[in-house]
């Protein structure tokens, strides 16, 4: 709730605070510096690398962000205590957007946690959708033998190209999908467990009031809106894909008990109407992650390739510097 | 970081994502990888053990849920049916770790208790199939010939070209495990595993045991015909 009250005063006028934009030239002057700085401290993370530290501090000093980061609950603000300074040096420096200044500042973007849990989600995530497909190709339709769920399946009685298999035969398949299974889920937990703590799930969460946003995000890329929306850390739809795609793992994970252990987990099975539902939803997350994922691979690449860097290096230097 | 870093930069990144992928594709894990991967197994087959309730049973369905004859799937290992070419010699022996081992014809089996239900069958592929399977409580089977405290597990045996499973004593001696003698109200039929064959609505279908010969108490941990080539060997449902 505190990030859209403020987002006004952030888009516009940044040039007007004095101390800000004053503040807004040493950081980029002194990150020019240490261009390498970044990577160099990437890797660490928790810690950034001396060389990245002292215009983060020397910005955090700086009066009038001082201000609006203290409006906001401090407790949550307070909470990323790895990366206090950073999210100051942003704001200052989210002008109008057309002119892109030469010389923007590295911000500190995602935490280490954030980018080890998205790197070894890629890899889990795609480990656990071929061996599911491996799986799916034993028998491939949906409902009781002799009968037929009436549901949609574009892959009925398709099998699966062997290039989006893993484990070579059923057992293999299951042997994969039954390990990734466990980094899979204490990856998630991870993720969550840190957005929780540290209160970082407030930009990421799609709320009611997000709605009108969402909406003039889609104007925008629709082009029936000529400039971008002012925004946080995220916009409004990417917080809706963000909380769309936790959960959906939630349900792949769900789902993926009550096939496991139907009797046992009998009432779970039952919540999702029965083994064989249960398995044509497990079935169709795969298809909502991978629609994901080509949306979110390509606007990475079309949009913001910047956050790529980011999602690496956990440094950010691109169009979207506000950090909330 | 001039322009031209980046392109190299997101080029690079990109390669190395497409190559990675490439290279895993249709892959079965390797010769390396493929043993631990079985090994990790038995991690899964530890929580299923926990998991698992000996007094939960399986839900039982209506008779008019009952999957056609013709849509249940049979199968057996051996290239033909399996079939006793001398039925009326057919003994079930049961011993290993038990005080008094026995061999039962099929006539002594049918006058032990009896226990009849129509329930789903999970097979490990992901279909379903329901049917009523009737038989004697594996239970009413261990108190006859009365396992050593030592006997921690199973082994069924069969005349299916050396098709077996080994189960732990708790998932054999849930309520439910049956040696069934009778599928849909007739006699078992020998794509289904005549004259007797081992059934649990709380197992996957291929920790059934059809065909069988002797059930054997022991304990060392029995493999199986499925589980020794990598198929989870706990296989609860």
């Amino acid at each position: 709730m505190e990030d859209e009250r403020k987002l006004p005063e952030n888009a516009g006028p940044a040039a007007g605070d004095g101390p800000s934009s004053a503040a807004g030239t040493p950081p980029s002057g002194a990150t020019e510096g240490a261009a390498p700085a970044p990577e160099a401290a990437g890797p660490e993370g928790g810690a950034p690398g001396p060389a990245a530290q002292p215009p983060d501090e020397a910005t955090a000093a700086a009066p009038a962000p001082g201000l609006e980061r203290g409006a906001p609950g401090p407790a949550t603000t307070a909470g990323p205590v790895a990366e206090p300074a950073a999210g100051v040096v942003a704001e200052p420096v989210a002008p109008a957007e057309p002119p892109v200044p030469e010389a923007r500042p590295f911000v500190r973007r995602h935490h280490w946690i954030v980018r080890l849990t998205h790197w070894v989600n890629t890899v889990v995530l795609l480990g656990m959708m071929a061996s599911g497909l491996q799986i799916y190709n034993a028998y491939e339709r949906f409902g009781i033998r002799g009968t037929r769920l009436p549901v949609p399946n574009p892959f009925d009685m398709h099998p699966v190209p062997h290039w989006a298999r893993l484990g070579g035969w059923l057992a293999g398949g299951l042997n994969w999908h039954f390990f990734l299974m466990w980094p899979l889920v204490l990856n998630g937990l991870l993720y969550l467990g840190y957005l929780l703590f540290t209160g970082e799930w407030r930009p990421l969460l799609f709320r009611t009031r997000d709605v009108g946003p969402a909406v003039e995000m889609q104007k925008y890329y629709l082009h029936l809106r000529r400039e971008h929306p002012p925004q946080g850390k995220h916009n409004a739809l990417q917080k809706g894909a963000y909380t769309f795609i936790v959960l959906l793992g939630i349900l792949s994970v769900v789902t993926g008990l009550s096939l496991w252990k139907p009797v046992q987990l009998w009432w779970l099975t039952a919540l999702f109407g029965g083994y064989e539902l249960a398995r044509y939803w497990h079935f169709v997350a795969v298809w909502l992650f991978v629609a994901f994922i080509v949306v979110h691979v390509v606007l990475v690449f079309t949009v913001d390739p910047a956050s790529l860097r980011a999602m690496i290096t956990g440094w950010y230097r691109g169009r979207f510097p506000s950090h909330d | 970081m001039t322009d031209l870093d980046r392109r190299r930069f997101l080029l690079g990144a990109a390669a190395a994502g497409a190559s990675a992928l490439g290279a895993a594709c249709g892959w079965d894990g390797g010769r390396a990888l493929r043993p631990r991967l079985m090994a990790w197994s038995g991690v899964n087959d530890w929580v299923s053990a926990r998991l698992f309730s000996s007094s939960r049973l399986a839900r039982e369905y209506p008779l008019a849920r009952r999957t056609a004859d013709a849509a249940f799937p049979a199968y057996y290992v051996s290239d033909a049916v399996p079939v006793l070419r001398d039925p009326a010699a057919w003994r079930l022996q049961v011993g290993g770790l038990v005080r008094k081992p026995v061999a039962l014809a099929i006539d002594q089996l049918i006058a032990m208790p009896r226990l009849s239900y129509t329930v789903k069958h999970h097979c490990v592929e992901g279909w379903t199939a329901i049917a009523t399977w009737a038989g004697v409580p594996f239970r009413a089977l261990a108190e006859r010939v009365e396992p050593l405290p030592s006997a921690r597990y199973v082994m069924f045996r069969s005349f299916d070209s050396g098709y077996s499973n080994g189960w732990d004593v708790a998932s054999a001696m849930h309520p439910q495990t049956i040696l069934a003698y009778a599928y849909n109200d007739r006699p078992l039929m020998p794509d289904h595993g005549a004259p007797l064959r081992l059934y649990s609505p709380t197992k996957l279908g291929y920790k059934n045991t059809k065909y069988l010969l002797a059930v054997e108490f022991t304990d060392t941990k029995p493999g199986g015909y499925w589980e020794d080539q990598g198929y989870p060997w706990f296989g609860g449902l």
